[in-house]
């Protein structure tokens, strides 16, 4: 359970929103939007612990998540902007370290499993350069395989995707979300993920 | 879930696999001490007694330098790819993440000046007594150049002509390191032997050990906000 009290957030001069609050079940997914520059990212940033609020509180199962360090961490997968892949390694060299600085440990085999999954095989002793965009998207998407996390804050996710892997997604979300897991995403086209509670959190510019 | 010291080898080799596969950034450093270092000779000609006393000192700047070559790729690129952001939500400790990362930039910055260095010390005529010490000062000398490095490198992180900055702020700090290691290397040439300098150089890296990668997690978190 995630709640948000009183959030502010400021930018430069600028404030971007006050007095944003929100509560989230399991089972539960909040849909962010807002127009470019309304502060999607610098809230999915403080909510994941990355800067701090101006003013406000978040708590993750009745605790501030300053006080639960990495054992909200550890409850949080964040997908950001950046793909957080390495130019110079293979599709499933960039898993499986990416798994390792997690402290997940995730061998080959299972690597090259998952790479499957999102609709990679073949390309897994490709390095990340030689991949597409889209590509690189699902490498990076592929991260939501392993985790074990409740709470999944996801940045944009179907950016760059193609048809087949923005329902792979959904579908990913959905089963997600029926084992009780959280999600915050933001994106600018028409997300449906079946049989799932939506709440709706408009940013004003 | 994986144990501290599988999460710092993982870390290591992640690092050093992908500086395996950018050579060219990992050789820059190595030549450049390799040039630097063979210029001086070249430069001053054949004085054995002049070579020998500046040996201690021009090599070991040439290293302080070759070191911090690479310092502003240390972090960069994990910050511009995403990866930094990973490393900082992730459940593992920051300050292991970063451990790592400082010891494969040793690895991959410093070793292999360590390696090289005797054969650049004959070039000043040094006795084969003086090139052990001149590899003791440098194997203690160059971890303490990374370790400071990095924090050098952390303040400087997404600050733009960060590169320039970056040396303006590490090579005052690396000023102890290099009074010690060459301090060494000269004392053994005089005769008063190299003991003292060494211990002193131990004893900084000690201290970097554990104070360098908690002052670097804690300038990566703000450059993160």
């Amino acid at each position: 359970m995630l709640t948000a009290t009183d959030l502010a957030c400021v930018r430069g001069d600028r404030r971007l929103f006050s007095g944003l609050g929100f509560a989230l079940a399991p089972g539960a997914w909040i849909y962010l939007t807002g127009e470019n520059g309304s502060g999607k990212t610098s809230l999915l940033r403080i909510l994941v612990g990355l800067s701090p609020a101006e003013a406000g509180e978040i708590r993750w199962g009745g605790v501030p998540i300053a006080r639960l360090g990495d054992e909200y961490r550890r409850a949080v997968t964040y997908l950001g902007h950046h793909n957080a892949l390495k130019e110079e390694l293979t599709a499933r060299e960039n898993l499986c370290t990416g798994a390792a600085l997690a402290g997940v440990k995730l061998d080959a085999a299972r690597a090259d499993a998952l790479l499957a999954e999102v609709g990679l095989a073949g390309r897994e002793e490709l390095p990340a350069r030689f991949l597409s965009q889209g590509q690189k998207r699902r490498v990076s998407l592929a991260r939501l395989l392993w985790s074990e996390s409740p709470l999944w804050i996801l940045d944009e996710p179907f950016v760059a995707l193609d048809a087949a892997a923005v329902a792979w997604l959904a579908s990913t979300l959905a089963a997600h979300l029926a084992g009780g897991g959280m999600a915050i995403l933001t994106s600018h086209q028409e997300v449906l993920i079946p049989g799932s509670t939506m709440q709706t959190l408009r940013l004003a510019a | 879930m994986m144990n501290a010291f599988g999460v710092l080898s993982a870390v290591v080799r992640r690092d050093l696999l992908v500086a395996l596969r950018r050579k060219s950034e990992v050789l820059t450093s190595l030549f450049f001490f390799v040039i630097v270092a063979s210029l001086f000779p070249l430069g001053i000609g054949s004085e054995m007694d002049l070579l020998r006393k500046i040996a201690p000192g021009v090599l070991w700047v040439a290293a302080l330098l070759a070191a911090m070559l690479s310092l502003n790729r240390l972090f960069a690129n994990d910050y511009a790819d995403g990866t930094l952001e990973q490393m900082a939500l992730s459940p593992v400790p920051l300050g292991l993440l970063v451990t790592g990362k400082i010891l494969a930039h040793w690895f991959v910055a410093g070793l292999p000046l360590v390696l090289i260095a005797p054969m650049l010390g004959l070039q000043y005529d040094l006795s084969p007594r003086a090139l052990m010490v001149l590899v003791i000062s440098l194997l203690l000398g160059t971890p303490l150049l990374s370790l400071i490095g990095a924090i050098g490198a952390a303040l400087t992180l997404g600050v733009r002509g960060g590169g320039v900055l970056v040396s303006l702020l590490t090579l005052p700090l690396y000023i102890p390191a290099l009074i010690f290691g060459a301090g060494a290397v000269e004392a053994d040439i005089s005769g008063l032997g190299a003991a003292g300098h060494l211990s002193l150089l131990a004893a900084l890296l000690t201290l970097a050990v554990f104070f360098a990668p908690w002052a670097t997690t804690a300038a990566l978190k703000i450059a993160l906000e």
